[in-house]
């Protein structure tokens, strides 16, 4: 994906980075040159404008005490004339660089953002969304910031081409003091950038730090007060703040050295050039006018030169967002689709999990599933029951094809979950997961996920998943925002719509990851009721459960119990029951704890 | 059959705080201002020298204009046609040494301006951080996360830009102006006239433009706002955008949101070219003017060339201050609207203060509490607790169980002194809570929230925030006192194992169990337990409740049940309903009186347990 070597230098890359945008809008950076180098050439002929006025209008009218209403009118012209065309140059180069800079932005954010989509929610786990946001904001914006000021930063070698001919033209020994003051503003730049760069870099990398704490902080704040720790909080806070003052200010300090030194070079060049010109003047080798042309043309120059190293210094800082964002795409990782369609006339799933084994990345040595095997008929309601840390949710995720198995296969309809064409197992298959995600949206797209339902199939969802009491109850009914900026819902609530938002679908297996935790229990008892209803119609599906509850449990036409990574015992809940101790202890633990309790009780009334 | 449920008042509960209370500093900006500098007393100590060190840079920009003029009227330039070399040399020599006194000025004066500005912002950013944790919880969760981070993150960051960047502008430029004119009144006071009225039309129209461009900017802010949004979501809810199969429309989404952002972009940009290239138009205007008018006048004896020439220097000067003008002013506005949102946040009164040192000791010795005819209402809402009046007795084992809604919450939350009762008070070891030093308070009351929030880090990390002491041999023996050492054997790398962002790598279960285990380490007289293993499996929720039971011995506990084993084990039950405590006595005398608590109990045991009862 790197076009240059790796040991390419910064500026390399970064030049490589502007040529990518270059040849990605070639008409828009062609139109900003030719802004830039109209700009570039009037910048130089107000210079030179003023400068032929002053010969021609100003000081032969002073000596001779007498006007030419044409000169007059002329000098007067050419000074507005050249202020316009200078303007039109200014419109083009920077509106057209900043068409370059902004569609290189929203390009790239939109290669970085279907980037997410593409790739698995393994690559998704093993990176903050905090590094991810930054990835297609900041990185995006930082690797194509240069862009901006190059067409003028390229304008102004128009510019100095033109400059230098013109003061060599004027006056050879002038002109190279303007010659002279270029490297001298380049180079201090060019230890300016060197200098200040790493302290702005660093600046940059402390913020985020600092708002990482912050975040973080205020997501705990229940558990920062509850235990009484504000105060070993503020130190954590007050060490990144006090870091990010201290980088602040030692930027801050190579800024104050470096911009006065930069403005003070120009104005140093022009004094030189009056004590020279007035030499020049007085052994007759230069005009009073060429004096002020040159003295003019280097204030003039002054600025644009330095916007030059501007381009430079960032180029950096452009190459480090580049990357980022360049690893972003470059991410091999992606998930491996095949070609087979999937059935639709709404039957029921059968499954398979043949010697199915997952361990997480980094974790290789403590595999969640070893090896899972387990033949599930279609139509069957099976509960996964498992002590926590299990590996339940795992299971619930391999299903869904959110990860693929480390190891063995799972099969759906006989094919292998792989082998299926994209968008075939997210059609046969609804997850409900534990932690609900909520989109800031209407009920309705929360619930339709922009499919196309009808209003009634949405009610008839939230009904069974025994939502439609407290949708009806909101302000706007269906069409509601809810999310962070609309209506909060509670958890129960939330647990109820990603619930109806499975059910609308009529999946072919439904996946209920103890999806009712939050639900209260007489609420989760009416769920329980509606599901069962469901599943003795004939387009029911096959639904793998995973709870502790007994209810739920009796709900299933067997149970599977996983332990150790495998599936220990399977059968009815009696049969278990009777047989696995590992179950019987799970299972049973409440049931247990009453009769505990109350023989306890019968105890102390005896 | 299918239950009819009645859940209406869990809603009104769940969105009661629905007003940010949490607002915005109110007052003209001149009062933003002077509240802002009251708090950061950093930004005006030593101002008067940093503002004269500024005045001493900007008159050192008058220096090139003047040695032009000088140099032309009395060395090169003068109609006589007369050279004085020596004239120019002499003044050459002032006017370099003027340049470097300049310089030296502004770099003084711009290191100070750092340091202050810095030291200030990084003081206003602690204190903010800080009085958010001291705000009470309702005042808390009424705020979106993200913008009470912005307030001590960005809308500090506005501050910092305008005072270094903005602030220093606006001055040294109306110095700059200030003194140019100073100097073209005296070469010429016509012409000064002619610039001013060149300039004039771009003052007046500054503060309307300011408008354009600053509604023009929020725009971009709001569409980069939404494009972060749409990304987040997708990133978030990542899961479920892979497990419904729903790419192409987030995709959609997305893409719809970054063209909206460019769009913005370059809608702001364009407001931005006009004003700049009208500084550009009135520039011209003015050059001609004086080239023109300033020959007339010089005809007329009034006015030399080096003086014309000098004035053409001078309206450069003119240029930037009008060019950057808007621009200061929407940051000027920015900053404004940061400080307001910071000294909003500084100004909102913690209405659950720690009494600090003048409080109340508790007393050493076990904790009993006692709820002296309690009610509470949330801020401008309805009653939510009525009445309740009852009292746990030290190391007694209380349950409270009821419906979403029905209080049991509230009463928790009273009980640790989160939120004050607006009616009655809560005496915790006979002491009115409202009088107990925070000190005291937090680390002898403890709740365990139903979410584990864990932080980045390890287990032994987040177990230590209980008790800051504890060696990993500790945070060990609180796993194997709680009945969990086969749970943490089973952990990659023990209790150094990470537990990612928010303790995202553990499942919602697991994090119930290191939160408990920091609560255990905290070793606290009277422990709440709110729904506090709502996440974990039957069998190992019903071991960690005989450890805690064996380790509760010495110290009051309360558990907020959502699972009604807990109830059973319990000295005594609380039932709330509708804000009220109606049912007290042990899980045997409330299921034989038949009441609420034995219809909660029955539908638990018909779904839990598994048998009629």
């Amino acid at each position: 994906m790197r076009p240059y070597p790796a040991d390419a230098s910064p500026t390399r890359r970064g030049l490589w980075v502007l040529g990518l945008a270059i040849r990605t809008e070639k008409k828009v950076f062609a139109g900003a040159l030719t802004g830039s180098a109209l700009y570039g050439s009037m910048t130089v002929g107000a210079a030179w404008a003023v400068g032929w006025a002053t010969d021609h209008v100003v000081l032969p009218s002073l000596a001779s005490h007498h006007v030419g209403a044409a000169t007059l009118a002329a000098g007067g012209l050419l000074i507005v004339g050249v202020a316009v065309a200078k303007v039109l140059g200014i419109f083009g180069r920077r509106l057209l660089a900043g068409v370059l800079q902004f569609r290189m932005q929203a390009r790239y954010r939109e290669l970085v953002t279907a980037a997410y989509l593409r790739l698995p929610l393994a690559w998704h786990q093993q990176r903050p969304t905090g590094r991810l946001l930054s990835n297609a904001n900041s990185d995006v914006e930082m690797a194509f910031m240069p862009i901006a000021p190059m067409p003028m930063s390229l304008g102004v070698g128009v510019m100095l081409i033109i400059g230098i001919t013109d003061m060599l033209l004027t006056n050879s020994v002038l002109a190279l003091i303007g010659i002279l003051l270029i490297p001298a503003i380049i180079v201090t730049n060019t230890v300016y950038v060197r200098h200040a760069g790493p302290r702005f870099a660093r600046a940059q990398e402390l913020r985020a730090h600092v708002a990482e704490v912050a975040h973080e902080s205020f997501d705990g704040a229940l558990v920062v007060k509850t235990l009484g720790r504000e105060a070993t909080e503020t130190d954590r806070f007050a060490d990144r703040a006090r870091a990010l003052r201290d980088a602040n200010i030692s930027a801050g300090r190579a800024r104050s050295l470096f911009n006065p030194i930069l403005e003070a070079l120009p104005n140093l060049g022009v004094l030189a050039v009056l004590l020279f010109g007035t030499q020049q003047v007085a052994s007759g080798h230069a005009q009073p006018g060429d004096v002020v042309n040159v003295a003019y043309l280097i204030t003039l120059l002054a600025f644009p030169i330095q916007a030059f190293g501007w381009v430079l210094g960032d180029l950096p800082r452009s190459v480090v967002g580049y990357e980022r964002v360049a690893a972003v795409l470059a991410a091999e990782d992606h998930t491996e689709y095949g070609v087979k369609t999937g059935r639709r006339d709404g039957v029921p799933a059968g499954l398979v999990f043949d010697e199915v084994e997952f361990a997480y990345p980094g974790a290789e040595t403590a595999p969640v599933l070893r090896s899972l095997t387990a033949t599930i008929e279609p139509g069957r309601t099976v509960a996964l029951v498992g002590a926590t840390g299990a590996g339940k949710s795992t299971v619930a995720a391999l299903l869904a094809r959110l990860s693929d198995p480390t190891g063995g296969a799972i099969r759906l309809d006989g094919t292998v979950l792989a082998e299926y064409a994209k968008g075939e197992v997210s059609d046969a298959v609804a997850l409900v997961p534990q932690q609900t995600f909520i989109f800031g949206d209407t009920v309705r797209a929360n619930v339709g996920l922009g499919d196309d339902v009808s209003d009634e199939q949405v009610w008839g969802a939230l009904r069974t998943a025994q939502a439609e009491k407290f949708v009806k109850a909101l302000p706007q009914g269906l069409d509601t925002v809810i999310g962070e900026r609309g209506t909060t819902l509670s958890g129960g609530q939330r647990q109820r719509l990603a619930l109806a938002r499975a059910l609308v679908r009529h999946p072919r297996l439904l996946v209920l990851d103890d999806c009712t935790s939050a639900v209260d229990p007489s609420v989760e008892a009416a769920i329980l009721d509606g599901l069962r209803e469901q599943s003795d119609d004939a387009a029911g599906a096959t639904v793998v459960v995973i709870a502790y509850r007994k209810a739920t449990v009796a709900l299933a036409d067997e149970v599977l119990f996983l332990e150790n990574g495998a599936i220990s015992a399977r059968g009815t809940h009696d049969e278990l029951l009777e047989s696995s101790a590992g179950y019987r202890e799970l299972i049973t633990a409440y049931a247990k704890a009453a009769e505990e309790a109350e023989s306890e009780e019968r105890e102390v009334v005896a | 059959m299918t239950a009819v449920v009645e859940d209406t008042e869990e809603f009104v509960e769940e969105s009661a705080p629905e007003v940010p209370i949490v607002g915005e500093a109110t007052g003209g900006p001149v009062a933003i201002v002077r509240a802002g500098l009251r708090l950061s007393p950093e930004f005006v100590k030593g101002i008067g020298v940093t503002m004269l060190l500024a005045l001493v840079a900007t008159t050192g920009r008058i220096v090139i204009p003047i040695a032009v003029q000088q140099a032309m009227d009395h060395g090169f330039g003068s109609p006589s046609g007369k050279v004085d070399v020596g004239e120019v040399e002499r003044m050459v020599a002032i006017a370099a040494l003027a340049v470097v006194a300049t310089m030296l000025s502004a770099t003084a004066m711009s290191r100070r301006l750092y340091q202050a500005s810095e030291s200030g912002l990084s003081g206003l950013r602690i204190k903010a951080f800080r009085h958010v944790h001291d705000l009470s919880v309702a005042h808390q969760q009424a705020e979106q996360r993200g913008s009470l981070v912005s307030r001590v993150t960005s809308d500090v960051d506005t501050i910092t830009n305008f005072i270094q960047e903005g602030g220093l502008t606006l001055f040294v430029s109306i110095a700059q102006m200030a003194l140019a004119t100073i100097v073209m009144a005296v070469y010429s006071w016509q012409l000064t006239l002619l610039i001013w009225v060149c300039f004039l039309p771009l003052f007046a129209t500054m503060r309307l433009v300011q408008k354009k461009t600053g509604a023009r900017y929020s725009a971009v802010r709001t569409a980069i706002g939404r494009m972060l949004g749409s990304v987040s979501e997708t990133l978030v809810g990542a899961p479920v955008v892979r497990a419904y199969g729903i790419e192409d429309r987030m995709g959609a989404r997305m893409d719809e949101a970054i063209i909206r952002t460019r769009r913005a972009q370059i809608g702001a940009q364009r407001v931005v070219i006009t004003t700049f290239s009208a500084g550009e138009i009135a520039a011209g205007l003015a050059n001609a003017g004086v080239i023109v008018v300033g020959t007339l006048l010089g005809v007329g004896g009034d006015l030399t060339a080096g003086q014309i020439v000098a004035m053409l220097f001078l309206v450069s000067l003119f240029i930037t201050p009008v060019q950057w003008g808007v621009e200061v002013l929407n940051e000027a506005q920015n900053a404004i609207s940061g400080w307001r949102r910071v000294i909003g946040l500084l100004e909102a009164v913690p209405d659950v203060p720690d009494p600090g040192a003048a409080g109340t000791d508790l007393p050493d010795r076990p904790l009993d509490v006692h709820f002296d005819h309690v009610a509470y209402a949330y801020p401008g809402g309805a009653r939510v607790l009525h009445d309740v009046d009852v009292t746990i007795p030290a190391r007694g084992r209380i349950a409270v169980v009821g419906e979403t809604g029905s209080g049991k919450t509230t009463f928790a939350k009273l009980l640790t002194r989160l939120m004050d009762p607006v009616e009655g008070a809560v005496l915790i070891g006979g002491v009115d809570a409202r009088r107990i030093p925070f000190e005291q308070l937090r680390r002898r009351v403890v709740m365990v929230p139903q979410d584990g929030f864990l932080f980045e880090g390890t287990l032994a990390d987040n177990v230590r925030y209980g008790a800051p002491g504890a060696d990993d041999a500790a945070v060990a023996r609180a796993f194997e006192a709680l009945g969990l050492g086969d749970w943490l054997a089973g952990q990659p790398h023990g209790v150094a194992t990470a537990v990612g962002q928010r303790g995202e790598s553990l499942s919602a279960g697991e994090r119930q169990l290191v939160a408990l285990a920091r609560a255990y380490v905290a070793d606290p007289d009277l422990l709440l337990l709110d729904e506090a293993t709502s996440a974990v499996d039957p069998a190992t929720e019903q071991r960690i409740a005989r450890a805690l039971e064996a380790l509760t011995r010495g110290r009051t506990t309360v558990s907020i049940a959502h699972r009604l084993s807990t109830a059973q084990a319990a000295d005594e039950v609380f039932v709330f309903d509708a804000g009220r405590l109606v049912e007290r006595g042990s899980h045997r005398q409330l299921v034989d009186q038949g009441g609420i608590y034995a219809g909660l109990y029955a539908s638990w045991a018909r779904t839990a347990v598994g048998q009629a009862i």
